[in-house]
């Protein structure tokens, strides 16, 4: 494939990525902050922008890893292990210097760093490039994609949240419950976007 | 085969270990933030080596702060207002800051990283709260589940605390727990004598703490306790006061019975005791020494049905049916109940329905 075919083809994943294939909405990773920090948009907003950065940061530092030390080492099947432990030292490491150079940026995402450390959208994430055999080209516009389509997922939930605060929610429906229902609902909506891009 | 898996196991250790390397130089240069001065209520200077969370930095320093979680940000209690150098509010502490106390400095000190100088202030009851050796010198079987331990205080050798407030007794890790725990227990003692702490402990059937006060901890041996702690204390209104408290919920009423004692204190109060059986009743002798000597207080223990065999000549029935019988100025009352959560519930229901006010019903319940 050259250059240009690629560039292309990862202009596509990008699209995909954030719509048809929504890592939040069609595959259900990244659930737990999801439902924990979506009360609010300037909560949603912090978190989902450190989402995007984290994301593609570590998914392209996950495929030099795969492809420059587990694959000549023939250690694929070490990649679980590997990926967490890059995901993790990168965060923290973002952390440190964020909370040290930067506090305006600190107040903002700083506080949730660590919670992204654990969210599975961002392993997931790198398992898929994997899997999908996407080139270093394709997996920036996979990583970018993937954590866009994140943030708009949180934004639009906090979004509704936020219209729903003051509705009358029966009891046993309140918080975790309705926000489910709504998750739901979202993920339908996005199935309508899987006509616009066919088998990617 | 075992070589090949020796070595991939080795590769990915090195891997493991030279990102943590990474971490830790890159903690050494950049976390790094060096010495750093905390000033308490301008009164005392606190030099801490920076970068850790605020309230871990004071617990080491032996100021004890409340917390419930941990330092996690979840609970809320560990609120100070912090005057200088915390820099705006965290979207973490936002969710437990009222209008007020942001307007007033006040920050969840676990959330709070010490970076630089800091100016705090501390409410001086926080201040009286630390760690104290005691040593146990008398173990008192009250009932055969309940017991009263009688902790002398050996560092240091006194303790301030307000009649009600209670203390976290140190379970050290035994053969049941391989963990250190605390336990929160009311003092039961009387106040006159600063130096010994009393407490009351029912024991709770495979409790780590009551399990190991019960069988392991002997008269004689060392006990860690810190505190005091809580808001459960006797109003100065002269309110006639009604306590309600059985088993070893006794151990604050007490407390506050013998402080009443002791400052000459003249309202009018009623303390409704109530237990199962006879049997489990302890301390009548005491209560009704407390009624000879207390102007106007009266003592009413309540058996729910005394078992056969037993001679008993007080009231019977539930507690909340004594209350509800023996009160008859609800309006007026300030309420004080201790006990568990069950018992408090019910009791708060009767109380109300006899017109006392939900802002004059004060409890402390087990948790």
């Amino acid at each position: 494939m050259n250059l240009s075919a690629e560039i292309q083809q990862s202009f596509i994943v990008f699209i995909a990525a954030i719509f048809t294939q929504n890592i939040l909405l069609a595959y259900f990773l990244g659930l737990c902050p999801f439902i924990g920090v979506s009360r609010e948009i300037k909560a949603a907003f912090g978190l989902g922008l450190a989402v995007i950065f984290v994301l593609t940061c570590t998914t392209l530092l996950n495929w030099v890893a795969y492809h420059y030390v587990l694959v000549p080492l023939h250690l694929e099947f070490f990649r679980f292990i590997l990926f967490i432990i890059i995901i993790a030292a990168f965060v923290q490491f973002v952390e440190m210097a964020v909370e040290r150079y930067s506090p305006f940026l600190y107040q903002q995402l700083g506080v949730f760093l660590p919670l992204i450390t654990v969210n599975c959208a961002i392993f997931g994430a790198a398992l898929f490039m994997v899997i999908r055999e996407y080139t270093f080209i394709v997996t920036i516009g996979y990583a970018l994609g993937s954590g866009l389509g994140w943030f708009l997922a949180i934004m639009a939930m906090a979004g509704i949240r936020q219209k729903l605060a003051n509705d009358r929610i029966p009891r046993g429906l309140q918080g975790p419950g309705i926000t489910l229902i709504l998750a739901g609902l979202m993920a339908l909506a996005f199935i309508g976007f899987a006509g616009v891009l066919q088998g990617r | 085969m075992i070589g090949e898996t020796v070595i991939s196991v080795l590769i990915v250790s090195s891997i493991g270990a030279a990102l943590a390397a990474v971490l830790v130089v890159s903690e050494h240069f950049i976390a790094n933030y060096g010495e750093c001065k905390i000033s308490i209520n301008e009164e005392r200077d606190l030099t801490v080596t920076g970068g850790g969370n605020l309230l871990s930095l004071l617990t080491t320093e032996k100021i004890f702060i409340p917390s419930a979680c941990g330092g996690r940000g979840t609970c809320g209690l560990c609120k100070l207002k912090v005057l200088d150098g915390a820099g705006t509010i965290l979207p973490t502490e936002e969710p437990y800051l009222s209008k007020e106390e942001r307007a007033a400095n006040v920050r969840l000190s676990c959330q709070i990283k010490v970076k630089n100088d800091l100016r705090i202030q501390i409410p001086k009851e926080l201040l009286s709260i630390r760690e104290y050796v005691t040593r146990c010198t008398k173990i008192e079987d009250l009932t055969h589940d309940i017991k009263l331990f009688r902790l002398q205080l050996v560092e240091p050798a006194t303790m301030d605390y307000i009649p009600g407030q209670y203390v976290q007794l140190l379970t050290p890790a035994y053969d049941k727990s391989p963990l250190e725990v605390y336990r929160a227990y009311s003092i039961a003692s009387d106040p006159a004598d600063k130096g010994i702490i009393d407490l009351i402990i029912r024991l709770v059937p495979n409790g780590i703490c009551t399990t190991y006060c019960f069988n392991y901890l002997k008269e004689g041996d060392e006990v860690k306790i810190n505190g005091p702690y809580g808001e459960f204390r006797l109003s100065t209104t002269d309110a006639p006061v009604v306590f309600i408290a059985g088993g070893s919920g006794m151990a604050p009423i007490k407390c506050i019975l013998h402080d009443m004692k002791n400052t000459g204190n003249r309202r009018e109060g009623v303390y409704f005791f109530g237990a199962n059986v006879v049997q489990e009743m302890f301390h009548l002798d005491l209560m009704r020494q407390f009624e000879a000597e207390l102007p106007s207080f009266r003592f009413v223990p309540v058996v729910a049905k005394p078992a056969e065999g037993e001679t008993w000549d007080g009231q019977t029935g539930l507690v909340t049916q004594a209350v509800q019988r023996g009160v008859k100025n609800g309006a007026l009352c300030e309420a004080y109940l201790c006990g568990s959560p069950g018992m408090i519930d019910a009791s708060i229901k009767v109380l109300q329905d006899l017109g006392v006010t939900n802002d004059r019903i004060f409890y402390d319940k087990f948790a």
